[in-house]
């Protein structure tokens, strides 16, 4: 059943950004338009997803759909957003950053880079005029539009994204860092549009951030199709810091071939609502995905994480770890789902999903499926919800360290589980460090962006440097 | 008790199977199809008061705008409801003259469970020489349950004499729209069983003897209503482990248990209907709503379930904490062979303080069956202080079957807790080498480890069944390995 068209606002205007985004972008590529025609019919037939599917029963968009949202489709002047958006960069992490602002790239001279051995960063409408031959083969492959809503509604209305091509054997020793930015103006619609190409052998760190720099409302529908060549690596990061009236969609799909590994890590440490997909696909012999995430919600901010991971041939590995701590009124929902085919055997997989409720009001929702067709596997799931431990409180707190420290302490050690997997020393530290001031409420709507607040003079130091 | 009652029960209790209980009612057949006559005509047949015709019409108004549901992990050919025979007094099966006429592979399976020849004649439907009058078994019953006030009787025969207690509590643990299949049984059930315990009363003997004497054949829309009043007990056992053989492909039973204030209940199951032949052909379709009301502070009801037949399986018994400090539990052992299907589990739905609930479920997948376990758990903000743990294993033996969990979790509160454990995997290669080392072919091995993995469930059985139950699990699971 769908919701009544008039009641979604967004929906009369989506006939007239189709006829303005497909005329815009991309139109040396052959069958973007046909692609684009064809997820829009896709769109129309699914309409935006409502509680009465199964998939969204406990995330309500109603009240995310209420408003008008505008798609940014003309192009800005870039400088006027260069002083705001490029600020953002974590401290000591070396990385090569790609900015979006509103869903648009942002670029000083140029918006598609060669970098050594043949490496492709940029953006992805100009890469479909350079490069259409390796877009081809991946572009659209991994989304599902016909049964995705917001697959379908992304890849009829994308103006823009990232676009990386890792050639064989290629190792990228920088991480890449990918800022979506939103703000500036009220009720924006963004739909990034990202391809990630990892060729066999080939290496890539990407974190991927999402962050709005004021409490302006957008709405922010993102697609990241990933495909992860034979014995290739990915080492993702989504780092999710938006304010209390943003809605973000954002979808990871993976193809993984033989021996691919996958490492991705959600950190999200606020939002309005939030919702997280991540779909991969074991798809050749000796696949690992390690599919992790913590979620730090309170006030009446809601996070969904949604896992699918499908074990489609014998001798992959799957790890799922979901924790979140939720406060005031927050909600989270978590959907873990291990797929193991038939034939699919000496399969490992495991999920978890841990969650802490500090008050009465919050809610959590969690349902780890596991459906399995092959009988030659150890597949395991647990799933908890519940408090701090008394005990340990107890004895921390008997070694004389406050109530309120204590509280910290364990659940930060809880939050910990994750982020301690992040591989980069800066950026683990960073998050480690946000995680410490989100718990302590410091992390305030004006730190929005999570790169900004790292800027080293944002520090007071206690004691006074200039008496010494 | 008095040591002779004693040997008595004990007595009965062992031969209630032996002595079977044929009713020879003539049969008389509603027509075909589900119309409101086809409820009045029913509801006509058994003299049913007004008020209990106007509920079958409402629950049947409700059924007609309701969808069969499609969301289980099962494929369900298309039930035609209007082909069905809602209303046929119990059928008399022709009388085989001996054994010999019985299909050897029953009698293969009978004897595998060590069930007596006398019962094996009776299960099969030889005309046996009764040695026992069934109806002297029945009066002893229930002259030992009526002097502790105990009230289990018919369904029909409930609706005639305790009309007050049935409208009471009738649809208050299931109500008439709660599903689909709940809604159709509501308009159309047969008959069935009512239980009611009084106040203080500690049921003296295992309620399922009787039952089973006094139930068999109540058709395939079954209800039964079981009501233990303030500090009560009482265990109840349903079905038998003799495979059955029915005509009826479809089954859509209710059950219904409240407890009050102290009161326990003991819901025990084994269902073994008919599961279709090796290529999936044929079986029954069992749809049940059973739900358990925990409706008095410090009450406690216990479902345990040995699922081993059926074509389809569609069923979660459930429970409502509603009462302060109330106690749900559900311990289940699903096998599935061949081309079954279940998709089975429970729902545990906390609503008073300090509440309890246990799940520990048990799948076996064999040959090419689907198997799931689907539950809730859900903690409402007024549930404070309430434990679960849930445990949900599966276990697969041979690479074209199923296994798969489906558990929805809710918290709302900040003082439960809730726990829950699946795994997956299929049986220890380490475990069979080991007992075929040991001279236990490869057959017997299976069958013992998946005892082994199934006895946390078959112990919360009553005895006899248990024992019984162990060697269902063997029979069910012949020519999975191999």
């Amino acid at each position: 059943m769908k919701i009544e068209k008039n009641a979604i606002p967004a929906l009369k205007n989506i006939p007239h950004w189709f006829d303005i985004v497909s005329d815009k972008n991309g139109n040396a590529f052959t069958g973007l338009r046909a692609y684009r025609q064809l997820a829009l019919e896709d769109f129309n037939r699914l309409g935006f997803p409502n509680k009465k599917m199964e998939k969204w029963r406990h995330t309500d968009l109603s009240a995310s759909l209420s408003f008008d949202y505008s798609l940014a489709t003309q192009d800005f002047n870039m400088q006027d957003v260069l002083s705001d958006v490029f600020e953002c960069d974590v401290h000591d992490l070396e990385s090569f950053v790609v900015n979006l602002y509103k869903g648009r790239f942002v670029f000083k001279e140029n918006n598609l880079f060669t970098l050594p051995k043949g490496v492709i960063v940029g953006s992805l409408s100009a890469a479909f005029d350079q490069y259409p031959e390796l877009i081809e083969k991946h572009f659209g492959k991994y989304g599902k539009t016909d049964k995705n809503a917001f697959h379908a509604l992304n890849s009829a209305l994308f103006l823009d994204g990232l676009f990386v091509y890792v050639p064989k054997n290629v190792i990228v020793e920088k991480p890449l860092q990918l800022i979506n930015a939103v703000g500036a103006s009220d009720d924006v619609l963004v739909q990034n549009r990202n391809l990630i190409v990892l060729e066999e052998g080939s290496q890539l760190t990407l974190i991927h951030c999402d962050d709005s720099y004021n409490y302006k409302r957008s709405f922010t529908n993102s697609l990241t199709e990933v495909f992860i060549g034979a014995n290739a690596s990915l080492d993702h990061y989504r780092l999710q810091n938006i304010n209390n009236n943003s809605t973000l969609i954002s979808s990871l799909v993976v193809e993984q071939e033989r021996n691919a590994q996958l490492s991705t890590n959600s950190i999200i440490l606020n939002g309005g609502l939030i919702r997280n997909e991540t779909y991969t696909k074991l798809n050749g012999e000796g696949a690992n995905a390690s599919i992790l995430g913590v979620y730090l919600a309170d006030k009446n901010q809601h996070i969904d994480n949604q896992v699918f991971v499908d074990h489609a041939v014998p001798n992959c590995t799957s790890n799922e770890l979901f924790k979140g701590i939720l406060d005031d009124y927050a909600r989270a929902v978590f959907n873990g789902h291990i797929l193991v085919r038939k034939d699919a055997q000496k399969t490992l997989a495991y999920q978890n999903n841990a969650n802490i409720i500090l008050t009465d009001k919050a809610v959590i929702n969690t349902k780890p499926f596991l459906e399995i067709y092959a009988d030659d596997v150890k597949c395991s799931h647990g799933a908890t919800v519940g408090q701090l431990d008394e005990n340990a409180l107890f004895y921390i707190r008997q070694r004389g360290i406050s109530e309120d420290n204590a509280r910290m302490l364990l659940m930060y050690a809880f939050a910990a589980d994750v982020t301690q997997e992040i591989k980069i020393d800066s950026l683990r530290d960073r998050i480690e460090d946000m995680v410490k001031k989100r718990l302590r409420g410091e992390l305030s709507i004006c730190d929005q962006c999570v790169l900004q607040c790292s800027s080293p003079e944002k520090y007071n130091f206690e004691i006074d440097m200039s008496k010494i | 008790m008095a040591q002779d009652d004693k040997q008595l029960i004990q007595e009965v209790t062992q031969s209630e199977y032996k002595y079977g209980f044929v009713t020879n009612i003539e049969t008389e057949t509603a027509i075909k199809g589900l119309t409101e006559d086809t409820i009045r005509f029913i509801s006509l047949k058994k003299a049913e008061p007004e008020w209990l015709l106007e509920y079958r019409l409402k629950a049947f108004a409700k059924w007609k705008e309701m969808k069969q549901p499609n969301w289980a992990q099962l494929k369900i050919p298309e039930i035609d409801f209007q082909e069905i025979i809602y209303y046929a007094a119990p059928k008399r099966k022709k009388e085989l003259e001996s054994l010999d006429q019985v299909d050897p592979e029953l009698l293969d399976t009978f004897n595998k469970l060590g069930i007596s020849l006398d019962e094996q004649k009776r299960l099969s439907g030889v005309a046996v020489d009764a040695v026992i009058d069934s109806v002297s078994v029945k009066t002893t019953f229930t002259e030992t349950l009526s002097k502790h006030g105990i009230i289990f009787c018919s369904f029909s025969e409930a609706v005639k004499n305790h009309p007050d207690l049935v409208k009471k509590y009738l649809g208050m643990a299931v109500p008439p729209s709660d599903n689909f299949f709940a809604a159709l049984n509501t308009a159309v059930f047969s008959d069935g069983s009512f239980c009611f315990i009084p106040k203080g009363v500690r049921s003296p003997m295992e309620l399922s003897t009787y039952f089973r004497i006094n139930a068999a054949n109540t058709g395939q829309f079954e209800r039964t209503l079981i009501i233990a009043d303030e500090g009560s007990y009482v265990s109840y056992m349903e079905g038998c482990t003799a495979p059955q053989r029915d005509e009826n492909q479809l089954h859509a039973a209710v059950v219904e248990i409240i407890a009050m204030k102290d009161a326990e209940v003991k819901y025990s199951t084994v269902q073994n209907w008919y599961p279709g032949d090796k290529n999936g052909r044929g079986g029954i379709f069992n749809f049940v709503t059973k739900r358990g009301i925990c409706k008095g502070d410090h009450s406690k009801i216990s479902w345990t379930q040995v699922e081993t037949g059926s074509a389809i399986t569609w069923k979660y018994p459930s429970c409502i904490l509603s009462g302060d400090n109330s106690i749900g539990e559900f311990y289940s052992v699903a096998v599935t062979n061949n081309h079954q299907q279940a998709d089975t589990g429970s729902k545990m739905i906390h609503l008073g303080k300090n509440t309890k609930s246990t799940i520990i479920s048990k799948g076996i997948s064999a040959g090419q069956s689907q198997n799931s376990y689907r539950g809730l758990v859900k903690m409402t903000k007024r549930a404070t202080n309430s434990r679960n743990f849930s445990q949900c294993d599966s276990l697969l033996l041979g690479d074209k079957c199923g296994a798969h969990t489906f558990p929805y979790i809710e918290g709302a509160n900040k003082s439960s807790i809730i726990e829950h454990e699946a795994t997956t995997s299929k049986i220890s290669e380490d475990q069979l080498f080991y007992c075929q080392q040991r001279g236990i072919n490869q057959e017997s091995a299976v069958g013992l480890i998946v005892n082994g993995y199934a006895k946390e469930v078959l112990n919360k059985l009553p005895m006899e069944f248990a024992v019984e139950a162990q060697k269902l699990l063997s029979i069910s699971l012949e020519g999975s390995v191999g």
